[in-house]
């Protein structure tokens, strides 16, 4: 299937974000294309209070049937979370699960005052009672396929569409 | 031989040793402990990892700061922790060790963290428990206390960065320890070039070699450029016995003094992996002073256990 041009969907996503960020918004992305996409974001939109990562791989629910996930890095929030506006930020949205995780291991730095998300592309099916505030484009991708953002060499986005199962 | 403490597809099963472990393992081990360190300074203070899951921390030999770590690293995984002081228990009663096992399986143990004084014992539990059951060993008699290996490379990695040009002496008491054989075993798995052992040959065991570690019993000749120091423990039933002349004879020749550690490259750090006695194995001036690191030893520890209960509880 043709894919849509990750770049282009970046520089819409951030024309939408513009209208909802402020200096003191605090931008957090999801390991890995997340994070690489909150890094750009941060970056084009000119937001003052450091950027966020999360690593939600010990807030995941599918724990008990697909273990600790082998690559865990740190999760950074450089800022008080405390009564902030947050705008969580993810490649793909799709079953709802990770952003469920995030917001909890959120939760665990503080009270925010208001989490918004933010996606690349919104592929539906959700599982959960999630909707995203910011997003790229909606895309209807089969399921049993992994969507997901990659860099090239030179830090340009692009999308990859593979069989790998996809995580929840 | 298949590797008791590996599943069938080489993840971990249990934790009894760290001898045989692949390098992967001891660095996935390492990777997740340093993603736990950020846990810890959180507001709060836990993830819901093993939620609901059991542990008991299964002590038939007195500790204080392994079973209190354990215990604090259970809870931050949001476990329910039970400790038993068996030493004071069911095996006064005459209660055997699997009978004790076995009842607490029947409690809905799902991990056992185990110390005991006899070799083997971690093993002996892991080979009896049912399949979905995970067994620590916490220190089993001269044998190993693989969990002080991990969190003794951590720190290692954490101030040295890089095991591929490291000298590391491990002084004292090598005959009698746990601590040492699986500190020897982390290190050289992880590629550490040289690795020394320091102490009277009464106290350093015969074919120590044989481990892939130099052997020295001059602490000016074994110190010598060294980046890392780490101090064992005397245990002081031992400086009675017939391996010893005296306490203050020991401190003497391989007590560290910031004179011996002078010796050693001027940004080397000690470890001692505890409890210590001060004016015996280490003076106090460097238990205390700028190259110690063995306070942040306990701090790593912490985050150690949480990776080691994580990757097992997931396997």
């Amino acid at each position: 299937m043709d894919l849509p041009d990750a770049e282009a969907l970046c520089g819409e996503l951030a024309r939408k974000l513009r209208a909802g960020v402020t200096e003191s918004t605090g931008l957090v992305g999801i390991r890995t294309g997340g994070a690489w996409l909150a890094e750009r974001l941060h970056r084009e939109l000119k937001v003052s209070t450091p950027m966020g990562t999360l690593d939600i791989s010990f807030y995941r629910d599918d724990f008990d049937v697909a273990g600790l996930h082998h690559q865990v890095k740190p999760s950074q929030i450089p800022f008080d979370v405390n009564g902030r506006h947050v705008v969580v930020i993810d490649d793909v949205l799709y079953t709802g699960r990770t952003v469920r995780a995030a917001m909890n291991e959120l939760f665990d730095y503080g009270r925010p005052g208001k989490i918004e998300l933010a996606a690349l592309v919104d592929r539906g099916e959700r599982q959960l009672p999630i909707a995203a505030q910011y997003v790229g484009a909606t895309l209807s991708v089969p399921s049993g396929k992994l969507l997901r953002l990659a860099r090239d060499e030179r830090g340009k986005f692009f999308l990859r569409l593979s069989d790998a199962q996809p995580a929840a | 031989m298949r590797n008791p403490q590996l599943n069938g597809d080489g993840s971990l099963q249990h934790l009894l040793t760290i001898e045989g472990l692949p390098r992967e393992v001891l660095v996935h081990i390492l990777d997740t402990a340093a993603s736990f360190i950020g846990v810890t300074e959180r507001e709060v203070k836990k993830v819901p990892l093993l939620r609901g899951k059991l542990v008991f921390n299964l002590f038939f030999e007195a500790s204080t700061r392994t079973r209190t770590t354990f215990e604090i690293a259970a809870k931050r995984l949001s476990a329910d922790v039970i400790n038993l002081n068996i030493t004071v228990s069911s095996s006064t009663k005459g209660e055997t060790l699997l009978d004790t096992v076995d009842n607490l399986s029947a409690m809905h143990a799902d991990m056992f963290v185990v110390r005991h004084s006899s070799s083997g014992a971690a093993h002996l539990i892991a080979n009896h428990v049912a399949s979905h059951v995970h067994v620590i060993n916490a220190g089993d008699g001269r044998h190993a206390h693989p969990t002080q290996g991990l969190l003794d490379i951590y720190t290692i990695r954490h101030y040295k960065k890089d095991f591929s040009a490291l000298s590391v002496a491990i002084v004292g008491d090598v005959l009698h320890s746990r601590v040492a054989r699986s500190l020897i075993h982390a290190l050289t798995t992880l590629g550490a070039p040289d690795v020394r052992v320091i102490g009277p040959r009464t106290l350093l065991p015969t074919g120590v070699e044989q481990l892939g570690v130099s052997v020295h019993h001059d602490m000016r000749e074994g110190l010598a450029d060294c980046d890392v120091v780490v101090m064992l423990r005397l245990q002081n039933e031992r400086m009675k016995g017939p391996l010893l002349p005296s306490a203050q004879e020991f401190f003497k020749s391989y007590g560290l003094t910031p004179q011996k550690l002078a010796l050693a490259k001027p940004d080397a750090i000690v470890m001692h992996p505890g409890p210590m006695n001060r004016g015996v194995e280490i003076d106090s001036s460097v238990a205390d002073g700028p190259h110690s690191v063995i306070l942040p030893q306990v701090t790593f520890g912490i985050a150690v256990r949480m990776a080691v209960m994580s990757i097992l509880a997931g396997n």
